[in-house]
């Protein structure tokens, strides 16, 4: 179980304090499927990243399996078996693909292995196994192995970060019954920054973070009904017809 | 190879991955003289009668067979100047592994300047691998001053390699090259430079006839109080392509000077340059750290990949 509790993150700017993320109580039971979403800048990302441990709260307490975290080390909650996907991933010269799964992996990981993680995000080709992650890889394709990364360890607790930003439809649709079959499996703790519906409805549950704060938490057949709705009204040309 | 001791078999370890004797032909060569040497059919080694340095002569279709010439110095004080001369057949294809391996644990200056220079026939291939390493605590210094010359015949083809590992504290690197119609030139070189050495790379890629072709990709890195020059130039007089690559990692308090230059005495040369020196990227240490590495960890993996 992963437990925040009163939660905050402050940065100091032109003068004054400004709260990213503003006293987020959260609690995250073993295997659940947690999407989080919200509009941009509204603190979803700094949320996880405290998590990670890849920036330290300002005040508050992140529990994980009971043991406080909240001073440890990323290279710690590693340890502890949390998995970060990161929003837009490092490009490495000369660290090949497949190295970079064996680090991942904690050892030399077979290249069949390497393949079949591969495949589960829609890089079929056993090319990409002795390819670096330079320049030379699109975005898409450095997201994919992005999550191929997490996909090669064994995780308690895998974060991603926005996973389908950059990813083409194709392997969206890949990557989404991959989702699928990690929430069957209910071995890890999942949590999702995603805009996409198609991965809302796959989750167990939906929290919203806007403002730096946790405006909306419930089942996703609660929550995204509401989420909907409220865009449908967000702006004038959307109003439904009777109301105009 | 009876004659060489545990430190001579490590040093012949880290500059040319040699456990026991080459296979085909080779020299080997020990604070400044030939120790064991052996020809085969098709590769002539022999020494120059007025200098020290060896011929290396490679036969017409020569295929797939390699040399081996590793220099190992393990005694302070040796001034070692070598001239090798390599004279690769037309439509051969080999391998050559040379690399120098000093073990200085006294308190005067060690020193091995190689003069290389490669003759490549028409419609050869080469691909050459030098590696520099040094170690030893005493305080007399490493030095390698390796000049390497290149001449390309029609269509040939050569692939350079050329690292220094690491403990060499004080390196100058001289090489030119001049290529006939056709002939394509790779030249990797790979450096990491630590404590206060130092280190200068001078290259001058001469692309004299049409459609000859040159990559030269430099890699470095480096740390505490080093510093490092690179002067790689490429000079298009003909219709060619050319394409300049420095990359240096810098830490600590080191220092790094990157002057790539493109220089065309034709209209149709097509020369670019690129140059980029910079830290270890905070994303990437954070990336290898959320896969359970420690800081240091992560450095250490990030500049082995980026030396490999």
């Amino acid at each position: 179980m992963l437990e925040l509790k009163s939660v905050s993150y402050e940065v100091f700017d032109e003068g004054k304090n400004i709260d990213i993320v503003n006293n987020i109580d959260l609690e995250v039971p073993d295997g659940e499927f947690l999407v989080i979403t919200g509009p941009n800048g509204g603190g979803k990302s700094t949320l996880v990243k405290l998590i990670m441990g890849l920036i330290k709260p300002t005040s508050g307490t992140i529990l994980f399996n009971g043991q406080n975290i909240t001073n440890l080390s990323v290279t710690d909650r590693a340890h502890l078996g949390i998995g970060y996907a990161f929003q837009h991933p490092a490009r490495f010269k000369g660290l090949t693909v497949h190295k970079l799964l064996s680090i991942a992996h904690g050892g030399d990981l077979p290249e069949d292995e390497c393949c079949a993680y591969l495949t589960r995000v829609g890089l079929c080709s056993k090319d990409y196994l002795h390819r670096e992650i330079d320049s030379s890889l699109s975005g898409g394709e450095i997201k994919r192995i992005e999550i191929a990364t997490l996909m090669a360890r064994e995780l308690k607790l895998a974060i991603y970060d926005e996973p389908e930003a950059g990813i083409d439809l194709w392997s969206f649709s890949m990557l989404v019954e991959g989702f699928k079959d990690i929430r069957k499996g209910k071995k890890e703790t999942v949590i999702i920054i995603s805009h996409q519906e198609r991965i809302m409805r796959i989750a167990d549950r939906i929290a919203v973070v806007s403002a730096g704060r946790l405006s909306d938490d419930g089942p996703v057949n609660e929550i995204f009904p509401k989420l909907i709705d409220k865009l449908g009204n967000a702006c004038d040309f959307r109003q439904k017809p009777e109301e105009q | 190879m009876s004659e060489l001791s545990r430190l001579d078999l490590n040093i012949l370890d880290a500059v040319a991955q040699l456990h026991e004797t080459p296979k085909g032909a080779y020299n080997i060569r020990k604070n400044a003289a030939g120790i064991s040497r052996r020809s085969t059919e098709n590769i002539i080694i022999q020494p120059k009668q007025n200098k020290p340095g060896i011929d290396i002569i490679i036969r017409e279709n020569t295929k797939n067979e390699s040399v081996h010439i590793p220099v190992i110095i393990t005694e302070t004080g040796v001034n070692d100047l070598v001239y090798n001369d390599f004279y690769i057949g037309d439509n051969s294809d080999v391998l050559i592994v040379a690399g120098c391996g000093i073990h200085n644990s006294g308190g005067e200056k060690s020193e091995h300047d190689g003069i290389h220079i490669f003759h490549i026939g028409k419609n050869a291939r080469v691909k050459y691998v030098e590696k520099h390493y040094a170690e030893g605590q005493g305080t007399g210094e490493k030095v390698l001053n390796p000049t390497t010359e290149i001449y390309m015949d029609k269509n040939s083809y050569c692939e350079m390699e050329m690292v220094q590992i690491k403990g060499v504290d004080s390196t100058i690197r001289e090489t030119s090259a001049h290529l006939k119609a056709g002939a394509a030139l790779i030249i990797l070189e790979r450096l990491m430079t630590h404590g206060k050495q130092s280190a200068r790379s001078n290259m001058v890629i001469n692309l004299d006839e049409e459609d000859s072709s040159a990559q030269i990709i430099s890699r470095s890195v480096a740390k505490d109080f080093s510093e490092q020059v690179f002067y790689p130039k490429a000079v298009g007089n003909s219709r060619c392509k050319a394409h300049v690559q420095c990359d240096s990692i810098i830490m600590d308090q080191a220092k790094i000077r990157s002057i790539p230059e493109i220089s065309a005495n034709h209209r149709d040369a097509e020369i670019i340059h690129e140059a980029a020196i910079g830290r270890i990227n905070n994303d990437q240490l954070l990336k290898l750290q959320t896969l359970g590495l420690s800081e240091n960890e992560s450095e250490q993996i990030i500049i082995s990949c980026f030396l490999k």
